[in-house]
C-alpha cells in the first residue's frame, strides 16, 4: 500500500506570493495513494525538516513529495531529511514550483493550476519510486600527473606531500616547460630560473614523486578511483641509472644543430642536456641529429668517453603499464606561428622575432648570456618595437580570445630591455592594455613612466626592410594618423595557443576541449578544475591561456581535488545508473558506442533453452563509470535499459498525469 | 585549353602592349583565348562609386556572356577586371534570386562561368609552373625582379580567393621558373594609388617612390606587374631619379620563351626597358636596337 504525503513550502513569499498554495493543497489532497498534505513557510529550515519527520512517522508515509525549489537547490537536504528517519532516500521526489512556476509566472491565475499539474507528476513518479542503494569502489591511492611545467610540478609537489605517491610524466628530457624558457617574472621581476627549479629539484628529490621524463601517455582507460594508463618511455639512449651527468659526452659530441630549448636561436650537441638546470640532470641523445643513427654508424665518441658506460645506442622504446586513482593534465601552451603573417614578413625576416625568442635572447642562461644582441648581425638594437596582439583577437587569420599574458609581458620586455641597453627607446603597438590583476596596472605604468616605453594605439600594418633596419608603419589610432617607426628589432606578442595535439590528447585521455583545442573544464565557475570525466583534473594553461600565478593555483586546486578523493577509501557513486533487464537485452550492442561514459561493456551469459544451454552476449553497465545520463534506455530498442530512478515506467506515469 | 578572354578597356588603350603580350605567351603556352563578344566595360574606378547595382549588373552582363560561350571559364589579364568580375561573381553566388534580377536587368539569361581568373592564375595555377619551365628557350638568368602584385589582383581575400593576401608567392614562383631571381622584399601588395592618379598626382607620386625605392633597395633590377594600372602608374608617375623598367609577367614570360620584343609589344613602354635585358644578354644580334 503506497502511502504518500505531499509538503508544500512557501519558500517565504517566492512561492506563496505567486501560488495559491491552499488551492494546489486542497486539488492534491484528492489525488490517488495521497493520505497526507502540509504547507510550511520555510521547509528547508531546521523545524522544516522536522515536520517531514514527524509527518513520516505519524502518517506511517513510504512516500514524500517535497513541492518546493528546485532539486539542485535541496534534493540532497530532503534525501538526508527523510532518510533520518528509515526511509530509503530515493523514496522522495522533488515538484519544483520555484523556478519553474511561481518565478516564471506572472499571476496566481496562470500560476496555481501549474503548480497543481507539477506536484500530480511528482506524485505519480513518486508511486512507482523503488527503494535504491549505492554502490562503492575500491581507490588506487597514486596520481597520474601529465605534463612537467609549473602547473605539473606544483600539482605533484602538493599531492606528494599530502602523503600520495605520483608519476609526473613529461615529454621532454627535462621537467621545467615553458617557464624555464623565461628570463624573469612580472610584476616582480624575480628571475623565473630562481623561483622555478627548486620546485625542479624538490620534484627530482621526492621519494613520492617517480619522474618519467622523454615519456608520453599512450592510452587511458578505467574510471574515478581506477585508470589503467599505459606509458611509452622514449629510447633515451641513455642509461639513466649508469649516466652521472658528468657531461663528457656533449662535450665531446662533434655534431651541433639548433637547439630546441633555444627556439633554434642558439646550438646543441646530437648528445645535450636542454640546459644547465635540467631535471634529470642527465643528456639525452636526440637519434635525429645523431651521425652514428644518420650517416655511417662510426661516430660513437660519446659512447668511448662514456666512463660510466651509460650510452645504449641499441635501448628502445619501453611500454610502462600503471594504475592510478585520479590524473591531473597540465600539458601547457604553444606560440601561435607568425609566419601567417604575410605583412609582418611571413617569419622571413631574422629580426621581427616572437616574444618567446626575446625572452631566450634576454636570459642570462641563453644563447647570447643575456645580451641582447638582434639574431641577423649581433647587432645591439636600440630602437625595440613590440607589437601586441598578434594572431589574439583576430578573427581573420588568428584567434578570437585574448591571450592574457601578453600586456604585462610586453611592459617586463620593455623594462628589460631599457635596463640592458640604457640607450634605446621601445615602442609597443597595442589595441588595449589589460592589466588587471595585483600590481599589474602598477607595474605598466612603471614601464610607460619609469621606463619610457612608448605606447601607441594601433595596429601595424606592414613590416618591411630599409637597409639595415625595418621599417614599422601603422596607425596612431588616438591620433588618426598614420606611423612610421624604424627599428632595429620587431618583437610579436604572439597568441597563445593549445598544443598542435591537444586534441588527440584530449581524446586518449578521455574528456572534452574547445573549438580551440584547450581543455574544457566541468563548469566554468564553480568546477573549474575538474573535467566532465570524474577523476580527471585540469591544471595550467592547456585549459586556457594563464600567467604563473594563475597556474601555480589551479595546480594546487587540482592537487586539492585529488588528495580531496584519495582522503576516502571508498567511493559512493550514485545508484541512479542505467540497468540492463538481461531477459530483454538482445546484445545488439547499439547503446555501447552511444555511452559517452564508456559505461557499457559485453558479457557472455548461459541460458537454459529447452533442454539445451545457449550462449549469449548481452549489455553489462559498470556502475562507477555510469552517469546516469539516459542515453542508452532512448536508444535502447528492446527496452532492456532502464535508467535507475527514472525508469521508463516512472517517466510514462508522469506523462500520464501531465497530459491526460 | 580554351577560354572566353575578356581584355577590358586597358588593352584596347594604355596597355595594349599587355594585351599583345598576353595573347602571345596565352600562344605559346597552348592556350586558346576566344574574346567575348560584345564585351562591356566591367565599371572599374567609377561604377562602384556611384551605383551599387550597375556596379554588379554591368560585370555581370559579361559574365553571363562569357558563360554563353561554353569555354571552360573566362580570364582576364587586367587586375581591375579581375576585381569587378569576381565582385558580380561573389556577389551573384551569394543568392540564386540574383540572378534572374540580373538576366532581367541586361538581357542576357545568366549562368555561372565559374570563378573568373587573372591571366597569371591561369598560368600558375592551370598551365603550371612545370609547363611553362618546360617552354623556356632563354632562361631569365641572373635577371633580379621585383614581384609585384598591387591590392586588386589579392583583396579582399574572400572575393579574390588567391594566394595569400599579404604575402603572395604566385608571380615569384613564376619568374624563377622563367630563370629570373625574384628578390625578398616588402611592397608586394602596397597600393599604387592609381585610383588618384589624376586627382592628386602628388600623392600617387610619393606612393610610387615608396615601391621603386623598396625594390631598389631589396636589389630588384626591375619590377614585374600584372595589372595595366600599375604597370602605367610606376612607368608615368615616377620621378626622374627612379629608372627600374616595369614589365608584365607577360613580357619576361615571352622573353624567356623565345619571342622578340617587338611581338611582345616592349618597345611600347615608356621606360627604357630593352636597356636591362640587353646587358642581361637575353636579346639576340637581330633584336637589338629595335627599342
Amino acid at each position: 500500500m503506497k502511502r504518500v504525503g505531499v509538503f508544500l513550502c512557501w519558500c517565504g513569499s517566492n512561492i506563496s506570493s505567486a501560488v495559491d498554495l491552499d488551492q494546489v493543497a486542497e486539488q492534491t489532497a484528492l489525488l490517488p495513494h495521497v493520505v497526507h498534505v502540509e504547507q510550511y513557510k520555510y521547509l528547508c529550515s531546521d523545524p522544516g525538516q522536522e515536520t517531514v519527520r514527524k509527518a513520516i512517522k505519524e502518517h506511517a508515509l513510504n512516500r514524500v513529495v517535497i513541492a518546493a525549489c528546485s532539486p539542485r537547490m535541496h534534493e540532497r537536504t530532503f534525501r538526508r531529511a527523510v532518510g533520518s528517519v528509515g526511509l530509503n532516500p530515493h523514496l522522495m521526489e522533488i515538484a519544483n514550483i520555484r523556478e519553474q512556476c511561481s518565478w516564471v509566472h506572472p499571476d496566481k491565475v496562470t500560476s496555481t493550476p501549474v503548480a497543481v499539474d507539477l506536484v500530480r507528476t511528482a506524485v505519480a513518479k513518486a508511486v512507482k519510486d523503488i527503494p535504491l542503494e549505492p554502490s562503492y569502489v575500491g581507490i588506487e591511492k597514486r596520481a597520474l600527473v601529465v605534463g612537467g611545467g609549473i602547473a605539473g610540478i606544483q600539482a605533484a609537489l602538493d599531492i606528494a606531500d599530502s602523503g600520495y605517491e605520483v608519476v609526473l610524466v613529461e615529454r621532454e628530457p627535462t621537467i621545467g616547460g615553458r617557464m624555464a624558457q623565461l628570463d624573469k617574472t612580472f610584476p616582480t621581476l624575480d628571475c623565473s630560473s630562481c623561483i622555478l627549479t627548486p620546485k625542479m629539484v624538490e620534484a627530482g628529490q621526492d621519494p613520492r614523486i617517480r619522474l618519467l621524463t622523454y615519456a608520453e601517455v599512450e592510452s587511458l582507460s578505467g574510471y574515478i578511483g581506477n585508470f589503467e594508463a599505459r606509458i611509452r618511455m622514449k629510447a633515451r639512449s641513455v642509461d639513466l641509472d649508469r649516466c652521472t651527468g658528468c657531461g663528457d659526452c656533449w662535450n665531446k659530441c662533434p655534431y651541433r644543430s639548433p637547439g630546441e630549448f633555444d627556439l633554434g636561436l642558439g646550438k646543441r650537441k646530437a648528445i645535450y642536456l636542454p640546459f644547465p638546470q635540467a631535471v634529470p640532470n642527465k643528456p639525452v641523445l636526440d637519434r635525429a641529429t645523431c651521425a652514428y643513427f644518420q650517416k655511417d654508424g662510426k661516430c660513437q665518441v660519446c659512447k668511448k668517453v662514456c666512463a660510466p658506460g651509460a650510452i645504449d645506442f641499441e635501448q628502445q622504446d619501453e611500454i610502462l603499464e600503471e594504475r592510478f586513482g585520479a590524473v591531473v593534465v597540465a600539458t601547457g601552451f604553444d606560440l601561435w606561428d607568425h609566419g601567417r603573417y604575410g605583412e609582418y614578413g611571413a617569419g622571413q625576416h631574422p629580426d621581427v622575432i616572437s616574444s618567446l625568442e626575446f625572452e631566450r635572447l634576454v636570459s642570462a642562461s641563453g644563447p647570447t648570456d643575456g645580451k641582447i644582441k638582434r639574431p641577423s648581425d649581433g647587432k645591439l638594437p636600440e630602437r625595440v618595437v613590440f607589437i601586441q596582439c598578434v594572431g589574439s583577437r583576430d578573427e581573420a587569420k588568428g584567434v578570437p580570445y585574448c591571450s592574457k599574458v601578453c600586456c604585462m609581458y610586453t611592459a617586463k620586455h620593455a623594462i628589460l630591455l631599457k635596463e640592458k641597453i640604457p640607450s634605446s627607446q621601445s615602442y609597443v603597438f597595442y589595441i588595449d592594455v589589460r592589466a588587471a590583476g595585483k600590481n599589474y596596472e602598477e607595474f605598466y605604468r612603471r614601464a610607460t613612466v619609469e621606463y619610457g616605453a612608448q605606447y601607441i594605439r594601433g595596429r601595424v600594418s606592414r613590416i618591411y626592410p630599409r637597409g639595415d633596419s625595418l621599417v614599422v608603419v601603422g596607425e596612431d589610432t588616438l591620433l588618426g594618423q598614420k606611423v612610421e617607426v624604424e627599428a632595429d628589432l620587431v618583437v610579436l606578442a604572439t597568441a597563445v595557443v593549445s598544443r598542435s595535439d591537444a586534441p588527440q590528447v584530449a581524446q586518449k585521455l578521455g574528456f572534452s576541449y574547445d573549438q580551440h583545442g584547450f581543455f574544457t573544464e566541468a563548469h566554468p565557475k564553480l568546477a573549474p578544475v575538474e573535467t566532465n570525466t570524474a577523476g580527471i583534473f585540469l591544471a595550467g594553461a592547456c585549459q586556457g591561456p594563464k600567467d604563473i600565478p594563475d597556474t601555480v593555483a589551479q595546480a594546487g586546486a587540482a592537487a586539492a581535488k585529488v588528495v580531496r578523493l584519495f582522503a576516502k577509501d571508498q567511493l559512493e557513486t550514485e545508484p541512479t545508473v542505467a540497468r540492463v533487464d538481461r531477459a530483454r537485452c538482445a546484445g545488439c550492442e547499439w547503446c555501447r558506442p552511444i555511452c559517452p561514459y564508456k559505461a557499457i561493456e559485453m558479457e557472455a551469459v548461459t541460458e537454459r533453452v529447452g533442454s539445451g544451454q545457449v550462449a549469449r552476449r548481452v549489455a553489462k553497465v559498470n556502475p562507477s563509470l555510469c552517469h546516469g545520463c539516459g542515453a542508452c534506455s532512448v536508444a535502447c530498442r528492446s527496452g532492456a535499459m532502464n535508467l535507475l530512478g527514472f525508469s521508463n515506467e516512472q517517466v510514462w506515469a508522469e506523462v500520464e498525469a501531465l497530459c491526460l | 585549353m580554351k577560354l572566353a578572354y575578356y581584355p577590358g578597356c586597358s588593352s584596347h588603350g594604355s596597355a595594349a602592349d599587355y594585351d599583345r603580350s598576353a595573347r602571345a605567351v596565352a600562344g605559346a603556352l597552348a592556350l586558346e583565348l576566344v574574346d567575348v563578344p560584345e564585351w562591356n566595360c566591367c565599371g572599374a574606378s567609377s561604377a562602384h562609386g556611384a551605383d551599387h547595382r550597375l556596379a554588379m549588373y554591368l560585370p555581370g552582363r559579361n559574365l553571363a556572356v562569357a558563360a554563353g560561350m561554353g569555354m571552360g571559364g573566362v580570364v582576364t589579364p587586367c587586375a581591375a577586371c579581375y576585381s569587378r568580375l569576381n565582385r558580380a561573381h561573389h556577389w551573384l553566388a551569394e543568392d540564386r534570386r540574383r540572378w534572374l534580377e540580373l538576366s532581367a536587368a541586361v538581357g542576357v539569361p545568366y549562368n555561372d562561368v565559374g570563378k573568373p581568373r587573372s591571366l597569371l592564375e591561369v598560368v600558375v595555377g592551370d598551365v603550371g609552373l612545370e609547363a611553362v619551365a618546360a617552354q623556356v628557350r632563354r632562361p631569365l638568368k641572373g635577371l633580379k625582379a621585383a614581384a609585384y602584385y598591387g591590392c586588386l589582383m589579392l583583396k579582399p581575400p574572400e572575393v579574390a580567393r588567391f594566394d595569400d593576401p599579404e604575402n603572395p608567392r604566385s608571380m615569384d614562383d613564376l619568374l624563377q621558373a622563367l630563370g629570373a631571381q625574384p628578390v625578398r622584399w616588402g611592397f608586394k601588395t602596397e597600393c599604387c594609388g592609381a585610383s588618384l592618379s589624376v586627382s592628386r598626382p602628388e600623392l600617387v607620386e610619393k606612393l610610387v617612390g615608396d615601391i621603386l625605392d623598396n625594390a631598389s633597395a631589396a636589389g630588384a633590377e626591375c619590377v614585374v606587374t600584372a595589372c595595366p594600372m600599375c604597370q602605367a602608374n610606376l612607368e608615368q608617375r615616377r620621378s626622374e631619379r627612379h629608372r627600374l623598367p616595369v614589365f608584365y609577367f607577360t613580357d619576361l614570360a615571352g622573353i624567356a620563351f623565345g619571342l622578340s620584343p617587338r611581338e611582345l609589344g616592349i618597345p611600347m613602354h615608356l621606360g627604357e626597358p630593352l636597356e636591362l635585358l640587353r646587358g642581361k644578354g637575353l636579346l639576340a644580334a637581330g633584336e637589338e636596337g629595335q627599342g
